[in-house]
């Protein structure tokens, strides 16, 4: 068990994440592949901070923990918001600024 | 023992993080979304990071998944529609989502992580408590992000607010 592991496992994480984003409409569930894209990268924080016997990777992560709270708890809220004015959650369909 | 244990909970998560990508109906996703949060906290209690591996699933899999949840609920979106607009999207996304993932995993497959020269080794963290640990972190080298996560919060406490009040027409 190298950090080896812990940072592919970490890279492919992320790249399912990114995927997710590119791939869906629902910004619900593109909130989800970033909420996994900050999960890998924790995860990396977590394995670099075991691996060099450091605890600043820890802190880090919790750090990354409350942005990622307040950043659902906002993201949510604009969809919620989004959903009473357009009765939509389609994120092609928000288009009000296209040229 | 550790190997097995790794392979187990990362195929677990990759699968579970597939199935959030790929699921049409969002609280499958969700749920998938779970899978994954409570496997990485094993990983995490593999890494010997308890105070990170119990963050994880309080913040993670308790507030942040039920706040998907109760938004799913909330505006019952239903079932994913396939493509859109754009047909060529899909493909090109998934293209350029595996260059990344491929990207990523060969530049750190070959890179070098230097000796340890930490002070933290699990000995010693086992003899001073991880929670005893990282709290004196987070109040003497880290005070001042941290003082500013606790403003950060009060802003996005306030901005949902602002968000999901409803107008009043004055």
């Amino acid at each position: 068990m190298t950090v080896n592991h812990f940072v592919i496992l970490s890279a492919l994480l992320f790249g399912i994440g990114a995927l997710g984003v590119l791939v869906r409409r629902n910004p619900l569930i593109m909130f989800m592949g970033i909420e996994l894209m900050l999960n890998a990268v924790n995860l990396a924080f977590v394995a670099f901070s075991r691996f060099l016997q450091s605890l600043d990777g820890q802190v880090f992560v919790f750090l990354v923990l409350t942005v990622a709270a307040a950043e659902v708890a906002v993201g949510l809220a604009i969809i919620v918001a989004l959903f009473r004015t357009r009765a939509t959650v389609d994120v092609d369909e928000v288009s009000g600024l296209k040229g | 023992m550790d190997l097995i244990v790794f392979y187990l909970f990362a195929t677990l998560a990759v699968i579970a993080a597939l199935g959030v990508v790929a699921l049409r109906n969002p609280v499958h996703a969700a749920l998938c979304l779970a899978v994954v949060f409570i496997s990485l906290a094993a990983l995490y209690v593999l890494l010997s990071a308890p105070f990170v591996a119990a963050a994880q699933v309080m913040i993670y899999a308790g507030a942040i998944l039920i706040l998907f949840v109760f938004v799913i609920m909330l505006l019952s979106p239903g079932v994913d529609q396939g493509a859109g607009a754009l047909k060529w999207q899909r493909p090109l996304a998934a293209v350029f989502g595996l260059a990344l993932a491929v990207e990523l995993i060969l530049v750190l497959a070959s890179a070098v992580l230097p000796a340890a020269r930490g002070q933290y080794t699990p000995e010693r963290l086992a003899q001073i408590g991880d929670v005893q640990a990282i709290g004196a972190l987070l109040f003497t080298d880290f005070l001042l992000p941290f003082e500013i996560t606790s403003l950060l919060l009060l802003v996005a406490m306030v901005g949902v607010i602002v968000l999901a009040k409803k107008r009043v027409r004055s």
